[in-house]
């Protein structure tokens, strides 16, 4: 399956929903998405994985990526996923204490708002 | 002789390719379900990273995988043709402001055995897992 991306602000914090597989050949789309996000002065992100069906380093690094664009500017980017398959290669690579990792938008929401 | 044989001109979409056609014979080859999954990624890794090193070294020259079932391992070989010099990791080419994460430590950590050594003027990554169930 193809990637499909999609965004909403809900609560004053954007939220990306992403379907599909990040790999090396769509990952750049959801690295173009999050750079303009950020160039549109989004920094309060939270990216809803539960429709990911694959996800390879290629996407990690995007996501780190994306993590140190908002973070320069005091922002924020948690992620929202429950499926095992994808938690494991965070774990594998030890990017579970890098990011937030929630598990309803939900709650990753109300989690940034109450770090505030 | 392996049982798949796959060669593929180094474009970003024929990984997804390489990825199905792995499942595919890892399944048919007996593998058991709860690792296909692993499979899939750890082979997603070598030919992404194949991938890479091959836009920058050698883009018309195709990339091998060979998948062997011998009844108590299965095994991936991807094999690159780009010269061994420093390694190109996997989404390093046009993402410069992106952190590159180290795609062999994602095999490493998902495949039962990996071995890397020099192919030709490449590079081969062998993968393998146990077979749990004799193959259908």
């Amino acid at each position: 399956m193809d990637l499909k991306l999609g965004h909403y602000d809900k609560d004053g914090i954007e939220v990306v929903d992403v379907e599909g597989e990040i790999d090396v050949y769509t990952a750049p789309r959801l690295r173009e998405l999050l750079i303009d996000l950020v160039n549109k002065k989004n920094y309060q992100l939270v990216v809803n994985m539960e429709k990911v069906e694959f996800l390879d380093s290629t996407g990690l690094g995007v996501l780190v990526g994306g993590l140190k664009r908002v973070r320069a500017h005091d922002g924020s980017l948690d992620l929202v996923c429950t499926q095992e398959r994808i938690l494991k290669i965070f774990r594998i690579t030890g990017l579970t204490k890098v990011f937030g990792i929630h598990n309803s938008v939900d709650e990753a929401i109300a989690e940034r708002k109450a770090d505030k | 002789m392996a049982t798949v044989e796959v060669a593929f001109t180094p474009l970003p979409a024929h990984v997804r390719t390489a990825r199905l056609i792995a499942t595919a014979v890892a399944r048919r080859s007996g593998v058991d379900e709860s690792v296909l999954d692993e499979v899939r990624l750890a082979v997603g890794e070598a030919c992404s990273r194949a991938v890479e090193a091959h836009r920058v070294y050698c883009p018309q020259q195709p990339i091998r995988v060979a998948l062997t079932g011998d009844g108590e391992r299965f095994e991936v070989v991807v094999t690159d043709a780009a010269p061994a010099v420093e390694p190109v990791p996997a989404g390093a080419a046009g993402t410069a402001s992106d952190t590159v994460i180290d795609g062999l430590a994602v095999i490493a950590g998902l495949a039962d055995d990996v071995r890397i050594g020099a192919a030709g003027p490449g590079t081969s990554i062998a993968m393998s897992w146990k077979q749990r169930i004799p193959p259908a």
